[in-house]
């Protein structure tokens, strides 16, 4: 089944979660990478590399939230506390947010960046820069913006992995399994 | 009516013979042994990047001689060693970044090197000047066009352009979107020894 239903979730869902989810780790490690190491020619390709999935986890995000947006939500187990279904709904509503801030605050430090380098999404296609004025201050700026949201996003991440193992292994209920396995249902109905 | 045709014919005369040599001298009159100025020369490149614009700078350190024959010219020879870590270009973190092991390794590599094999004469001013050129660690052919700049007493200027391949020299970072071609423009002005 592709689309969702008021108790499962559809392959599109799936899919796009956890090709997301790699995308987001994937970029951490390159992030935290690419402005260690010594090797400058490396990292300058790391860098490249970093831009190029940074356009890719944008264009994804924005399709999953249309997509979202346009298929019913999967409710959690009867009886969860109002404050866990609200929990839910600001965390995941707030990682949504992240998913395009985070990338699109990438894409401005690039663009307000003084060395001016082209982006090469993938060796592939030029990306224009973003119409950003350009200084040694804004990049900074932009730069700390990426920095903290990437934190923001590392966090949340975190509470939610640990959420959807509290799910399945403290309340033993199939919230986690129902985004691994399609039309799976929260009961057996 | 009369006066003026006959000026614009010396001045169209004089032009003509101009054009052929420097003021009416030529390669045989500039023979000799000259050590290349650093203060007065310039030997600026440049590397354009994908959607306009580019890299651009200079060295600001290097030495060198260019030996003219005078009785044939294309037994002269160039030999300019240029210092890596000299580079400017006028932004820090790009000269930072050119000095870094990604293309020149300055805090490793002390030279880059040109040593003249032939010179072919191709005008009365302009030459193209064949050699090799070292850098970090390797060595390859490279053409370099020369134009006869400037001429005086004791002293000698070229207008000196080429393109290398970076990729040559294990400089290939960041191709494509970096040309892998570095256009050289240099003035090399020379002092008789």
């Amino acid at each position: 089944m592709l689309a969702n239903s008021q108790t499962q979730y559809g392959w599109t869902a799936i899919v796009l979660h956890w090709a997301m989810a790699l995308l987001l780790f994937g970029q951490w490690t390159l992030g935290q990478t690419m402005v260690r190491i010594s090797d400058q020619r490396l990292a300058f390709d790391l860098f490249q590399w970093h831009k190029s999935f940074g356009l890719l986890v944008l264009a994804l995000a924005i399709l999953r939230l249309a997509w979202r947006l346009a298929n019913p939500r999967p409710l959690l187990p009867a009886g969860t506390p109002r404050l866990e279904q609200a929990a839910a709904a600001s965390t995941h509503r707030a990682l949504y947010a992240l998913m395009i801030l985070l990338p699109l605050s990438g894409w401005a430090l690039v663009s307000a960046s003084v060395l001016e380098i082209p982006t090469l999404a993938f060796y592939l296609f030029l990306v224009p820069h973003l119409p950003l004025p350009k200084s040694e201050a804004a990049e900074a700026a932009w730069t700390l913006v990426h920095q903290v949201l990437g934190w923001l996003m590392f966090g949340l991440v975190f509470v939610h992995v640990l959420a959807a193992l509290r799910h399945h292994f403290l309340l033993r209920d199939r919230v986690l399994v129902r985004m691994l396995r399609p039309g799976t249902h929260l009961t057996h109905e | 009516m009369r006066r003026r045709r006959l000026i614009l014919s010396v001045l169209v005369l004089s032009f003509l013979r101009g054009t052929g040599q420097a003021a009416g001298l030529a390669f045989s009159d500039v023979a000799g042994r000259y050590v290349i100025s650093a203060e007065s020369s310039k030997l600026a490149f440049s590397v354009p990047q994908m959607g306009g614009g580019g890299i651009a700078g200079r060295f600001t350190r290097f030495d060198g001689t260019i030996t003219i024959d005078a009785a044939d010219v294309s037994r002269s020879s160039v030999a300019i060693t240029i210092v890596p870590d000299s580079v400017v270009t006028g932004k820090p973190r790009v000269d930072a970044f050119l000095k870094s092991d990604a293309v020149f390794d300055a805090a490793h590599e002390t030279a880059i090197s040109f040593r003249s094999t032939a010179v072919e004469r191709t005008g009365p001013q302009t030459a193209i000047i064949k050699g090799v050129l070292t850098a970090r660690g390797r060595t390859h052919p490279a053409i370099f066009q020369a134009e006869l700049d400037d001429l005086g007493k004791g002293r000698v200027g070229f207008h000196v352009q080429g393109r290398v391949l970076r990729s040559f020299y294990g400089m290939d970072v960041g191709t494509p979107i970096y040309s892998n071609i570095v256009d050289f423009d240099m003035y090399l002005q020379a002092v008789k020894q």
